[in-house]
């Protein structure tokens, strides 16, 4: 058969039902094989929408998400969503278009060096140079890009060979692969020792990631932190992990987190971090960070084990494997909960003291917390929330109290604006009996807006909640609290009329200023047929709180 | 820490993170895959991560499909098992072997031209013979010298050669292998 029609046979054995992306030259055979191939092809209007609609499938699915694209211009407006897919772990295929080989190297016309441009951004990436290699390689990145640490793979396909004969025989095993050996299960010994130190800590604290939700972990981690009343946080990440109404969650930890988690992580004795990777939003200010805690490390990436901070046991390994072995070893030691009892009166001393709050209006003022509030209700805390990245993001992940894994999603490493909507499609096409709300910032939405027409194309309806401040309202934050007031390049100006810009594209398109009619609103937005969008005016400048300043420490926080 | 929550017993003021920092000179000898792109990964790595490599040298080994890489780096500057950890993520990098000192015979090799005029000529020959080296070019004004062995043997000749004029250098950075097990 072609290459191209063995391209969507490895699709087919991987199990890949959708694909994102945009025709070209150079992917042209590809297209055309597409056009008998089973599987829906989402036809996005720019192709970071293709890279960020294959991660919010990866993301809300759990599947490998995959997105094509077309040489040059095709695969460079990829390099983003990559990028973003390697900071988050986000199991992705990138599939993109190369010129001919005899073309190779001679500047020849829409030619870009993809794998060179993205070699630092990607977990692996093939140039394949004989069609053969094609479906070979093409196994190997789902298999790469799904195990151990997930990532983004590039396959770049040169336009001749894709072109050739090839046989294709569906794989039988694992891809041959004598560098890549993912670690699966922690040394029992370690976990043991871990166990016994968890058992002996007075203020320990379970600080979780992203790598509980790539493991699918989340029960596990449940079952672990309730073995004792161990004291609960997460990363942004992580958010849904564990169920957030709970008596022995915190709340989200670092920059913007709760101070009672950042307090608790600046006197616990014992961290237990799992699939996270300490990361500068939380550690702040290194020298200072947990000044009195030892730490045990569970990650499935040994390179992140005493990265940025020192691991005193660390433990390789899936979270999933891990966390059910360290419950059943913790649980079997009887230890005495009520070593905790001091540690936990601390700790509600402070949710006590300091609760999430912000100051509500008496008019009709909209406040950015309150619209979040009204977001839960309507959606019944219950919806798949792709967000944008500024304020909007940081008090969804405040406000909306996530209690399941998949169900949040957003670009935390790389902080991509515009990531909300096309992962939003994505998310909704990957799920498509659940609510799928993208969460934007009015900054954010115009980065990645034409993907709006995708969703009324292909019927994908997503609903997108804006809140509309005005600004880069993060940015401007900063330019307040940090560089005295002086405002510089963070007002949106004349914005668009949304609501006509979201029927323009054949969306529905609502809009509120009034606290008293946002629920009403939402419920319209949520209820219509379609895409709908919903343009939230909020308090133009208000501050996102509480924060630890850039480099600070988590006694430090303000707000 | 008072009274621990049951019997068996783990201080927590007893339990150390491994150093970062060992301050020797390191030798890692990776096996990798012979595939097109394979050191333009290893090179990324280090320039994106902030590693400094001191040398590096690629070349064949018994089998055709891998080449091995020896690098040396300064463990006094760079968290080692970092670097070998991000090594080891590379795909194409099948094994790392951070060389242990004594168990490991390495070797460069260097040339150098130097200036030797007539009346120094004799002394430069005298350097060579005691550092075992060959003179294996030969012109009126200069002498190219070839010198292997250890990186710190090179140092000395350069060191002790330099005062003389040296117009060129090029060393290939060291190679290594382990040594055989007194049985073997
Ligand atoms: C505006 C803005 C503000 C932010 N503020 C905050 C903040 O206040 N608080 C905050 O937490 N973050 C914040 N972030 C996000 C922050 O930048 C990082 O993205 C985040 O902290 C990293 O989360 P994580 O440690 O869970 O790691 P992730 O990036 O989710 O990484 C996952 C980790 O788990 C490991 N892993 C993967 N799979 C497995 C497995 N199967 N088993 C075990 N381990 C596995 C990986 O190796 C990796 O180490 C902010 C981002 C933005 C854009
Ligand atoms: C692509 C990109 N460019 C620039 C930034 C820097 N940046 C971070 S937050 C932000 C403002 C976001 O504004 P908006 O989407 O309106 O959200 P808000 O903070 O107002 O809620 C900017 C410009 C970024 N994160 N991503």
């Amino acid at each position: 058969m072609r290459a191209a029609d063995a391209v969507f046979e490895a699709l087919k054995a991987e199990g890949v039902n959708h694909v994102f992306g945009i025709p070209g030259g150079a992917n042209l055979p590809v297209y055309d094989a597409l056009h008998d191939a089973e599987l829906d092809h989402i036809q996005v209007r720019h192709e970071q929408g293709a890279g960020h609609a294959a991660e919010g499938y990866a993301k809300a699915t759990g599947k490998v998400g995959v997105a094509f694209a077309t040489s040059g211009p095709g695969a460079t407006n990829l390099v983003t969503p990559i990028a973003d897919a390697m900071m988050d772990s986000v199991p992705t295929v990138f599939i993109t278009g190369q010129v001919r080989t005899d073309l190779i190297g001679t500047d020849g016309f829409q030619e870009a060096d993809v794998t060179g441009i993205t070699m630092p951004i990607v977990k692996h990436s093939f140039l394949v140079t004989d069609p053969r290699q094609i479906p070979e390689y093409i196994h190997a990145a789902f298999h790469i890009a799904s195990t151990g640490r997930p990532g983004p793979v590039l396959v770049d396909i040169p336009q001749d060979l894709v072109r050739a004969d090839v046989d294709y025989e569906p794989p039988t095993g694992t891809p041959d692969l004598p560098g890549y050996k993912p670690p699966l299960e922690g040394n029992i010994k370690q976990i043991r020792l871990a166990a016994k130190a968890l058992a002996n800590a007075r203020r320990p604290v379970i600080y979780g990631g992203g790598g509980i939700i790539h493991a699918n972990a989340s029960e596990e981690f449940r079952e672990f932190c309730t073995a004792d009343n161990f004291p609960v946080t997460l990363t942004l990440m992580g958010l849904g992990a564990f169920p957030a109404p709970h008596e022995q969650w915190l709340g989200m930890l670092g920059m913007h987190g709760t101070r009672t988690a950042n307090y608790a992580m600046d006197e616990a004795d014992l961290i237990v971090a799992v699939g996270a990777r300490f990361d500068d939003r939380i550690t702040g200010k290194l020298s200072e960070f947990a000044p009195r805690a030892k730490f045990v490390h569970i990650d499935v990436d040994p390179a992140e084990i005493g990265k940025n901070v020192p691991a005193h046991i660390p433990i390789v390994g899936d979270a999933k494997d891990v966390l059910a072995k360290l419950n059943r070893e913790y649980r079997a030691l009887k230890a005495d909960s009520s070593r905790l009892d001091d540690w936990w009166k601390r700790i509600r001393e402070w949710q006590t003291t300091y609760p999430l709050r912000y100051e509500d209006t008496n008019d009709s003022e909209i406040k950015p917390q309150f619209m979040i509030e009204a977001m839960y209700e309507a959606t019944g805390g219950d919806a798949i929330i792709a967000s944008d990245v500024g304020q909007h993001q940081m008090w969804a992940a405040q406000y909306y109290h996530f209690s399941k894994p998949r169900r949040w999603l957003n670009s935390g490493g790389l902080g991509t604006m515009g990531f909300g909507l096309p992962a939003a499609i994505g998310a909704k096409v990957g799920c498509p009996d659940e609510t799928v709300v993208a969460l934007c910032g009015d900054g954010s939405l115009i980065m990645t807006a034409q993907e709006m027409a995708t969703a009324a194309h292909h019927d994908i309806p997503v609903k997108i909640f804006l809140m509309n401040n005005g600004h880069f309202g993060m940015v401007r934050q900063w330019q307040e609290l940090f560089w005295d007031g002086r405002y510089t390049a963070v007002e949106m100006g004349p914005s668009p009329n949304w609501p006509k810009l979201a029927e323009a594209f054949g969306w529905k398109g609502f809009q509120c200023t009034d606290k008293t009619e946002l629920r009403d609103a939402m419920a319209a937005t949520l209820e219509a047929d379609g895409p709908a969008l919903l343009d939230v005016h909020v308090t133009k400048d208000e501050n996102c709180f509480p924060m630890i300043p850039a480099g600070n420490a988590a006694r430090d926080m303000v707000g | 820490m008072g009274e621990p929550g049951t019997s068996e017993l783990v201080k927590l003021e007893d339990l150390e993170a491994s150093r970062t920092l060992t301050g020797r000179k390191h030798i890692l000898s990776l096996m990798v895959e012979n595939k097109p792109g394979v050191l333009a990964r290893i090179a990324g790595l280090f320039s994106r991560r902030g590693f400094n490599i001191d040398t590096l040298a690629v070349g064949p080994t018994e089998d055709p499909n891998i080449s091995r890489i020896t690098l040396t780096l300064d463990g006094a500057v760079h968290p080692i098992d970092q670097v070998t950890k991000q090594l080891h993520k590379l795909v194409n990098v099948i094994k790392i072997r951070d060389m242990e000192p004594d168990q490991t015979v390495a070797r460069e090799m260097a040339l150098f031209r130097v200036n030797a005029a007539v009346e120094n000529r004799q002394e430069i020959m005298q350097f060579a013979e005691i550092f075992d080296a060959k003179i294996v070019d030969v012109s009126r004004r200069s002498l190219t010298i070839e010198v292997t062995g250890t990186a710190d043997k090179i140092d000395s000749f350069e060191n002790m050669i330099r005062p003389h004029g040296l117009i060129e250098m090029a060393r290939t950075g060291e190679v290594a292998i382990s040594k055989a097990r007194p049985d073997n």
